[in-house]
């Protein structure tokens, strides 16, 4: 079946139907992973967006249900050149076919990605719409996509109620570390990087924004209790239960319309404890403490992503998915200093602050998709709880 | 880290002759690493033997070194150049092994020079097996279980313990020569014994076999602040067990889901930082195809040519970052050039798939083992670019001009599904034909991926190209139908196979209905970023990003594609200086060109570089968008020759000769014409289609007559008949291939072959050296030794050489280059072949005698005159050196090949022995083509019967060197009548000790043997003489080549080498 992608600015491209047969008008973003697309799906930073994959082929490996970042797909449409018609994966359990198709996630795909790409470049993003509707109205539809604003994501995507993840208690329950890896078929036994339970004994606190799995993973598998918290949970709530850091998560959608989330992390500020928070999370705690946010043109969004630490000069290739940024120009050096800057175009990408257990970074340390470089940042997460814990 | 301001003066390491395993992909590396050390204002000192290389130019480095490649060469011009660094990582194997044997010596400690780059510490750690696997059990890296062994017994014990199949991996050898899978105790003790004896130290790895997991590549860079990225991830489709050079390569992996590509992808950094490897290494993995478990396979702590792959296929420039990387930078401070906006701490993200293809030498050597194993035989690759899987595929084979353009290319429909499953167990380089016609039989995936183990993804976009074969024969052909067809990147001339529609209909249907192509942009980045370099690839149904309109004059040069025997790198070297002559001359350039390992495929050479097939119809792409105002056609070899008809049909102007004189030079008729008219002799002959033409022909000419197609170069196919048997031989072989052109049938002369390149303007004619062969004729001139200045013929002959020339260039209205083989039999000269075009010989001419053809030649091609720009027309004056090219093969790579020299070209490249006389120069020669002798004093002789007379006075030659002769029967018998000493030794299927015997006891230099008459049918010459180049003995099959060598060992060994800057002649 043909479908259409229609933008904001007029631009129509014209492909084929792919998953659910379902009209939708979204943000359209692009990605630039070449693998990992189950990953992007399922990241609940992309609720109120639909995604373009710049790599054109989609699908080769089907969906490997235990790779999922959360418990559904997030994105309102998918967006490819060119759809695997069969999955090749020995940890496969079905084609992204049968994915999209059950969770309802429209898409299309045969269409120029990269043209789409380079529009969503020069003239930043975009809304959209995919139909499959050949007789569509494009003048009486463009007024709706200027209309579209993602709204209040946060609370769609957050978990319901607060819940319980166990630290490890042997390396072995991690699964084999990779290097040395024998795959046994178990779920959640896939490789991992973490070689010492470095974490053991210490509870963190999440606070779910949007969380990707793999966070509250990469903290259990050092050995963290970690309970996460859903999004609206007052900061006193937090603080009751004493935990030995806080972590707040990624998640979708503008930072300034999170409101309410603002004034109880600016409480979780003022406590303290340490905190690490990631991407939503990240700009929150700037919008708590008085700096400023603005949205990127287009975005960085790929596994490819230069990120400098500026503590030690190294360079490390990171996994981003963000369309707003600290403006750095609004920090206020008494409160938080640049930690991380991007290598390529100077952005913010991480925050210390200023006689504070806290450091906050853009990007996103636990990977999945995209490299593993900045794992090292839970292990100095648990080093801060534990000098947090002397002081 | 900014600059190392204590590097001032660095001597750049070059790789050498090409041979397989180490090809044009190191001279890419090396100009583009030269290039980038100028750009920093540091003195390059290069030594490379390769004259065909652009890196051995006098503008790529400050002082060229054309020189053999040893250690006591380098130590000598480390003496005199007085270098503060070196940098051997550029260099390939050769160059690496070489810096660690100077660093091992302790000779660059003394001489305070600081190896460059990786240190030798992190050097041995990757190379050496031991060492190797040590490190990689410390960081907890998997290998294969394995064990270096130095003897046979060691690796038989070991693998009692593990089991076959093993595997077996000779250290320090390129291209993975010496290795092989053993599966069972003879196999074992037959390559463990090859192997030990071609390792520089003696070991082999003997490992676990993981044949069928599949195989996993990834390019890491790393600085010496501990930066690390991969620049891209390659998947191998065919699955372990066949070498990477030697597999189709796709990049990025297709079958890898997150969680792999990261482990894979954390392991390679994990290695790279534990080696401390600054620069550009390679990592070679073995993924279990139905488990997390991998293995990492190998590590190469320097660029490769994966690395000059993973360039072309990302757009990043990894020789030229490796190079900055060595003189301190990080990767945060060196700029993307690509994008100009982003560093190069960055990784490419691909929006498109890339499918390397090996080019495999069968064509040439038609009784070699076609098997593809872990020793790699190809001897060039292409690469293309696409949308889909489909198209790259579709557009590499046709890159690969073999014939092929489908995968119906190979038909083997006549073989039935059962067996079609025994035909799949056999892994050679027709394999994905195979499949193809197993899945038109309707076997089904899983049948044919536990057969071949290639991923069932791989398998169903074959299948994806059957069935679309399939409706375009069933038809109706719609546009929708031609649309998708066209998306898949099949040929308009297979559509109208396959349809039935005439093919110029195809293409008419396509304009109809706006089926063209779109040109997209290779720029490192997904789009995500502008990019501001102009690296184009086609494909169809996309949006078009190639802008075509200019204000400029626009030139389009067509390359050489893949590097085969025959067209080596000369063209490109040729290709990449007319480049540049017409940038200078203010014309917009652009090439075209489908070879990942080329100096003129990287981003910067040209204005604009489209990677595509060297097709009609690919070009006509190009030309519909770009409108050029003309091409040139003179420097890309027969491949860009062979296009010259349909440019002029697409309105295109051929720069230079016209293309009806470039036909008059190759038509029989026409040519002798000219000959007639210009009054110069040349051997009779005639021209024929079928054997029974031939043996007329033969037979009026009298035998022994020379029998080659037309239109080839390397002398594909070309033959020395001496009787009908053997025309009918030939001509089979020749017409297995359907022929457009005539085969040309020609009287053997024997005598002195002489070579001539020269400029032509029409007017006048530059002539800048005259070059002689040594061997005599019928010995193909590309595996002659070549020596400049002719100096065993007389003024008068040089005299009449040049007038004819000059005549010949006349005739022919030649605006540009021109190429003609003459013999010389006394004071006759005649010729043999003209060619209106570059040639093998024009880098080592140029360079020798410091005289820019290539440059002069596109000059005269816009209308400047010999005059104008600076020379004096007719033959320049002789130089006060000798510069003697030699030719170098690769005969222990290709199971099966027969080594004999003869009209048919062998080699796979070339390297220059150049000093005051004529003596040092050969023995230089010797030296850099690896004959490095004496060693054990001991030579078998075995001729036959018309060569005894010459094989008595070389022996007593060799004798006086004090060698110990063996002789076989007859040729014992000579030598000894004649006065010198030979021992008799037997024949192969006579009682031991025979020859065979005294070849596999490893203390033999030398095997002299020429081949009877024609075809050495008998084999035991054949076997000999495969044995001893498996051996690694020296073997020479013709007299003039031996006569040479005792000349130049006759001369060696008197003091130090002078050595030549060739920049400064």
């Amino acid at each position: 079946m043909k479908a259409f992608l229609i933008l904001e600015d007029g631009t129509v491209f014209e492909g084929i139907q792919i998953g659910a047969d379902r009209e939708v008008i979204s943000e359209i973003v692009f990605n630039t992973s070449m693998a990992g697309y189950l990953e992007v799906l399922t990241d609940p930073s992309y609720a109120g967006q639909a995604v373009c994959m710049t790599y054109p082929l989609i699908g080769n490996y089907g969906i490997c249900s235990e790779d999922m970042e959360s418990g559904r797909p997030w994105p309102d449409g998918f967006i490819v050149r060119e759809l695997s018609r069969i999955p090749s994966n020995f940890r496969c359990d079905k084609t992204i076919q049968q994915f999209l198709e059950e969770n309802g996630v429209p898409g299309i795909a045969g269409i120029d990605t990269r043209a789409l790409t380079k529009l969503l470049r020069e003239k930043g993003t975009m809304n959209g719409m995919i139909t499959t509707n050949e007789a569509y109205d494009r003048d009486a539809i463009l007024p709706k996509l200027k209309a579209y604003t993602t709204g209040r994501v946060v609370e769609r995507v957050t978990c319901a109620e607060k819940y319980e993840v166990k630290g490890s208690a042997a390396l072995g329950d991690n699964g084999p570390i990779s290097g040395s890896a024998v795959y046994t078929g178990e779920q959640e036994k896939k490789p991992t990087l973490v070689r010492k339970l470095n974490g053991r004994g210490k509870r963190v606190a999440l606070l779910d924004l949007g969380m990707k799995r793999n966070i509250a993973v990469s903290l259990a598998q050092r050995g963290i209790d970690v309970t996460v918290y859903p999004a609206m949970t007052q900061a006193a709530e937090i603080l009751a239960d004493r935990p030995d850091g806080i972590m707040l998560s990624n998640g979708p959608g503008d930072p300034k319309e999170c409101t309410e989330i603002i004034k109880e992390i600016r409480k979780l500020y003022d406590a303290q404890v340490p905190v690490f928070a990631i991407c939503l999370g990240h700009q929150l705690m700037a919008l708590a403490t008085g700096a400023d946010t603005y949205k990127l043109k287009y975005g960085h969004r790929g596994g490819n992503h230069p990120v400098k630490d500026l503590e030690t000069g190294r360079v490390y290739i990171s996994s981003q998915n963000h369309g707003y940024v600290v403006d750095m120009d609004t920090l206020d050096a008494a409160v938080a200093v640049p930690a991380f800057v991007n290598a390529n175009d100077g952005t913010c990408e991480g925050l210390s602050y200023v006689g504070k257990n806290i450091f906050t970074v853009q990007y996103h340390p636990e990977a999945c998709p995209g490299p593993q470089d900045s794992g090292y940042l839970f292990d100095r997460f648990i080093r801060m709880m534990e000098v947090g814990k002397n002081a | 880290m900014p600059k190392n301001p204590n590097v001032k003066k660095v001597l750049v390491i070059g790789s050498g002759p090409i041979v397989i395993g180490q090809a044009a992909e190191f001279d890419y590396a090396g100009t583009q690493a030269c290039r980038s050390l100028k750009e920093e204002g540091i003195e390059v000192v290069l030594v490379n033997s390769n004259p065909a290389t652009i890196m051995t130019d006098r503008d790529i480095a400050d002082r060229v070194y054309i020189e053999p490649l040893t250690a006591r060469v380098l130590e000598q011009l480390i003496e005199k150049e007085k270098p503060d660094s070196i940098l051997p990582t550029l260099g390939g194997q050769a160059g690496l092994n070489l810096g660690m044997e100077l660093e091992e010596s302790g000779f660059l400690k003394a001489h305070h020079v600081t190896l460059l780059g990786t240190t030798a510490a992190t050097i041995r750690k990757a190379e050496d097996r031991q060492a190797f696997k040590d490190t990689m059990e410390k960081i907890g890296e998997p290998c294969a279980a394995s064990k270096v062994v130095e003897d046979i017994e060691d690796g038989i014990a070991f693998v009692g313990q593990i089991g076959y199949p093993v595997v077996l991996r000779p250290a320090y050898t390129l291209g993975g020569s010496g290795g092989g899978i053993a599966h069972n105790q003879a196999q074992l003790e037959e390559i463990l014994a090859n192997g030990l004896r071609l390792s520089r130290v003696g070991q082999v790895l003997v490992e676990r076999c993981i044949a069928g997991w599949k195989e996993i590549e990834y390019e890491v860079m790393r600085d010496s602040a501990g930066n690390c990225i991969t620049v891209c991830n390659m998947e191998n489709i065919d699955p372990v067990g066949v070498h990477t050079g030697d597999s189709i390569v796709v990049a990025p992996s297709q079958t890898l889901g997150d969680k792999e590509y990261q482990m894979l992808r954390s392991s390679a950094l994990n290695i790279i930082s534990e080696l401390q490897i600054t620069g550009g290494c390679n990592v070679q993995f073995a993924l279990h195809p139905t488990s997390f478990e991998y293995c990492v396979i190998e590590v190469n702590p320097r660029v490769s040519r994966s690395s000059a792959l993973a360039s072309k296929a990302t757009g990043y420039p990894i020789a030229k970052v490796a190079a900055k990387i060595a003189l301190g930078y990080t990767l945060d401070e060196i700029q993307n050039s690509i994008t100009g906006k982003t560093c190069a701490g960055f990784e490419p993200a691909l929006d498109y798939c890339v499918v390397k293809l090996p080019r495999l030498p069968f064509d040439k050597f038609i009784t070699a083992k076609r098997t593809l194993t872990t020793q790699m035989k190809a001897t060039g690759e292409v690469m293309s670019i696409c949308q889909n899987f489909e198209g790259a595929l579709m557009k590499a084979i046709r890159s690969l001009e073999q014939h092929v353009d489908c995968l119906l290319s190979y038909d083997f429909s006549a073989l039935s599904a059962e067996e079609l499953k025994e035909r799949l167990k056999i892994v050679d380089d027709q394999r994905i034909y195979v499949i193809a016609e197993a899945l038109r039989k309707g076997i089904g995936y899983e049948t044919i991926h536990a057969i071949t183990m290639i991923d069932i993804w791989f398998i169903d976009k074959l299948a994806s190209l059957v069935e679309m074969e399939d409706a375009l024969r069933r038809g109706p052909l719609t546009a929708e139908l031609l649309r998708e067809a066209k998306r898949m990147e099949f040929p308009d001339s297979v559509i109208s196979r396959l349809t039935g529609m005439p093919e110029c209909d195809v293409k008419q249907m396509r304009y109809d209905n706006g089926i063209v192509a779109a040109f997209k942009m290779v720029d490192t980045c997904a789009a995500e970023f502008e990019a501001a370099t102009p690296y184009y690839y086609s494909c169809f149904g996309s949006e078009n990003e190639a802008e075509g309109a200019s204000e400029n004059k626009k030139v389009l040069v067509l390359g050489s594609g893949p590097i085969r025997i025959g067209q080596g790198i000369e063209f490109d070297y040729c290709s990449v200086h007319a480049t540049w002559a017409f940038s200078r001359a203010g014309y917009e350039t652009i090439i075209i060109n489908n070879n990942p390992e080329t100096v003129s495929t990287d981003f910067d050479i040209a204005d604009k570089l489209y990677f595509e097939p060297l097709t009609p119809e690919d070009v006509e792409n190009i030309v519909n968008l770009e409108k050029p105002d003309g091409a040139v056609v003179q420097f890309g070899g027969q491949t860009a020759i062979k296009l010259t008809e349909s440019l002029m049909k697409m309105g295109v102007p051929i720069f230079g000769t016209k293309a009806e004189d470039v036909d008059a030079a190759e038509d029989r008729e026409l040519f002798d014409r000219i000959l007639e008219e210009t009054g110069i002799p040349r051997a009779a002959g005639g021209t024929v289609y079928t054997a029974q033409e031939a043996k007329e022909v033969a037979n009026r000419l009298g035998y022994p007559v020379l029998v080659r197609p037309s239109y080839v170069l390397g002398g594909q196919g070309m033959q020395i008949a001496i009787n009908d048997a053997e025309i009918e031989e030939f001509m089979e072989i020749i017409n297995r291939i359907a022929q457009d052109h005539p085969i040309l049938v020609d009287k053997y002369l024997q005598g002195k072959e002489i070579e001539v390149d020269a400029v032509c303007d029409g007017t006048d004619i530059l002539i800048p050296g005259i070059m002689e062969h040594i061997e005599r004729t019928g010995v193909h001139s590309g595996d002659s030794i070549s020596v400049y200045p002719a100096h065993t013929i007389d003024q008068k002959v040089k005299e009449t050489i040049a007038e004819y020339t000059k005549r010949l260039a006349k005739a022919l209205h030649v605006k540009g280059l021109i190429n003609i083989q003459f013999i010389a039999i006394g004071e006759e000269v005649y010729v043999i072949e003209v060619n209106p075009r570059s040639s093998r010989t024009v880098p080592y001419i140029s360079k020798v005698t410091g005289i820019p053809i290539v440059d002069l030649a596109a000059q005269v091609m816009i209308g400047k005159k010999i005059r104008e720009l600076g020379y004096e027309p007719g033959l320049q004056k002789e130089a006060d050196y000798y510069a003697i090219k030699m030719p170098v093969f690769s005969f222990e790579k290709i199971r099966g090949a027969e080594i004999s020299l003869g009209p048919e070209m062998k080699s796979t490249g070339e390297c220059l022995g150049i000093a005051r006389t004529f003596q040092e120069a050969l023995y230089k020669a010797f030296l850099g083509s690896g004959v490095d002798l004496p060693k054990f004093r001991q030579m078998i002789i075995t001729v036959k019967d018309a060569d005894k007379g010459e094989a008595i006075e070389i022996g007593r030659r060799f004798e006086k060197l004090g060698y110990t002769i063996y002789a076989t029967r007859s040729t014992a018998q000579a030598l000894r009548e004649a006065g010198v000493k030979a021992r008799k030794v037997n024949k192969i299927r006579q009682e031991s000790p025979t020859v065979m015997d005294l070849i596999l006891g490893h203390k033999i230099d030398l095997v002299i043997d020429t081949p009877t008459q024609g075809r050495d049918k008998s084999r035991d010459g054949f076997l000999i003489r495969r044995t001893a180049i498996e051996t690694g003995v020296n073997c020479l099959t013709s007299l003039d080549t031996a006569k040479a060598l005792v000349t130049s060992l006759e001369n060696a060994q008197r003091g130090e080498l002078t050595l030549i800057d060739v920049a400064a002649l």
